[in-house]
């Protein structure tokens, strides 16, 4: 299952513990190689971007981050503990439903297709996960749920089902939904790839107050490099399922070092 | 005409006691199908194998099987293993055990498709199984498969026709017996012919479409 030459730790300690680490950890679908022993480290309220040619894996970090992929090798570690993994006489085995859902309850995502509930409002979809799941009460569930649809600027079309929203309006009640869980880190895959153009910056008005409000860990995979640049820490730039390369969003998109970066960055400032 | 009004009113006792008994086994039936076609759906999908084959082991007898055979049997062969049902239960729960094979395959095809982002969100939001289930599949899953169930009601009330045959005294059951006394084969099973048509075409469709209406208006889309 993992890398015996590889000691891969039962628990993080120390002061500098990041809130995400990929520690070796590779996704293979048949002979197609996903992520080729992944290490990235995402600090606590760090916010950081991932990029590059699809197939790349960008994604595949984010759903195994949300435990909905697999890792084949490797150990991925939340919070300082193993996500997948769990200990069992000093060695780290396959965890447990429990250990599980304990885990995913410190991460939120927002998908590229939003994923609404189509059989509830707006107001419900918030409150469904905080009422189900956390056994939070309705009424604090719906006061919670309406603070965080206003901060999206969403309350006034709180009673609407999805069908009734611009694709805009879904994603951001998608990103209040997800918020209203209380997660530690929140995983965002391509929100504004299914947008029409006009409606791009609604979301990303959302995306950057909370990073301005908010010391949430965040991981975004997108296409806008001017969104990326604007609100990253560090960019990520993904290749054949490794960082080819990471840094500061001036170094990586105005002096990127790699050739593959450079030939990546070129095509999409050329298709701007 | 006034002959055929003769015969109504000679023999109306009968033949309103027959369509009691023929609503009475449809509305039994068509519960025990719900009930089997649910937990025979969601079984076939279930990760573990011997759940899964009790399901499709269900599924095949009583799909692969003609519903009379599957009447006697359950009437004439089950008393000789020690198991002995009223006539009446026998009727509504062989039909409904033979809809509900049929049924658990609309389940099953509904469910499946609930597009795949909805589990992942349910996920995301750290469902367990069950609630993601009962909570955000199953819900969908019902919008989608109504129609054909709509078509299935209407069947399952035909079938319930069969019972007469095991001597459960529903509609069928009263014409025959108007007929071996009359000999006015005509108006005996011509009035039950009119009668199923007009419980399926005023009756089950139009509740079927109310029932689907309400389902759009949940999912905002009426």
């Amino acid at each position: 299952m993992t890398d015996k030459t590889i000691h891969y730790p039962l628990k993080l300690e120390g002061p500098d513990v990041p809130m995400v680490r990929f520690m070796n950890v590779s996704k293979r679908y048949g002979d197609l190689v996903v992520l080729d022993r992944l290490d990235l480290d995402v600090a606590a309220g760090e916010m950081v971007t991932i990029i590059g040619p699809s197939g790349s894996g960008k994604t595949t970090v984010l759903r195994m981050i949300m435990t909905l992929e697999k890792i084949d090798e490797g150990v991925i570690y939340i919070d300082g503990e193993p996500l997948t993994h769990m200990e069992k006489n000093g060695k780290l085995v396959r965890a447990n439903q429990a250990h599980m859902r304990k885990m995913r309850s410190k991460i939120g995502m927002c998908f590229q297709h939003f994923n609404l509930f189509p059989h509830m409002t707006a107001l419900e979809n918030c409150m469904e996960g905080p009422v189900q799941v956390l056994g939070i009460s309705k009424d604090e569930a719906r006061e919670r749920a309406m603070e965080l649809l206003e901060m999206v600027g969403m309350a006034e079309k709180s009673d609407q089902h999805p069908s009734r929203l611009s694709g805009g309006q879904q994603q951001r009640v998608a990103i209040a939904r997800a918020l209203a869980m209380r997660p530690k880190v929140m995983l965002f895959d391509e929100v504004t790839s299914a947008l029409d153009p006009e409606v791009i910056n609604e979301v990303t008005t959302v995306i950057r107050n909370l990073v301005d409000q908010h010391s949430l860990t965040m991981l975004m995979v997108t296409h806008q490099i001017g969104f990326a640049r604007e609100i990253s820490d560090r960019i990520c730039f993904f290749f054949g399922g490794r960082i080819e390369e990471q840094g500061p969003p001036t170094d990586l998109l105005d002096e990127p070092q790699e050739d593959r970066t450079q030939q990546f960055l070129s095509a999409v400032f050329d298709a701007n | 005409m006034s002959s055929y009004l003769e015969f109504l009113s000679r023999h109306a006792d009968q033949l309103v006691n027959g369509t009691a008994i023929t609503l009475a086994q449809f509305v039994l039936s068509a519960l025990v199908a719900i009930t089997l076609a649910v937990i025979a759906g969601l079984l076939t999908l279930a990760p573990s194998r011997p759940l899964k084959a009790v399901a499709t082991v269900y599924i095949e007898i009583f799909r692969g099987t003609s519903l009379l055979v599957q009447l006697y049997w359950i009437y004439f062969v089950l008393p000789l293993m020690g198991l002995e049902l009223p006539k009446f239960v026998a009727g509504f729960v062989t039909v409904g055990a033979c809809f509900g094979a049929y049924g658990a395959e609309l389940v099953r095809g509904a469910v499946l498709s609930v597009p795949k982002g909805q589990w992942e969100a349910a996920l995301a939001l750290n469902m367990s199984p069950a609630k993601r289930m009962r909570r955000i599949i199953l819900p969908q899953a019902l919008a989608i498969m109504l129609p054909p169930w709509g078509n299935m009601m209407v069947e399952i009330l035909k079938g319930t026709a069969l019972v007469a045959l095991i001597s459960v005294a529903d509609l069928m059951f009263m014409s025959r017996q108007i007929n071996g006394t009359t000999y006015q084969s005509a108006q005996a099973f011509g009035t039950a012919l009119i009668i199923y048509y007009v419980f399926a075409r005023f009756l089950v469709t139009p509740l079927m479409r109310w029932l689907e209406r309400a389902m759009a208006r949940r999912l905002g889309r009426a």
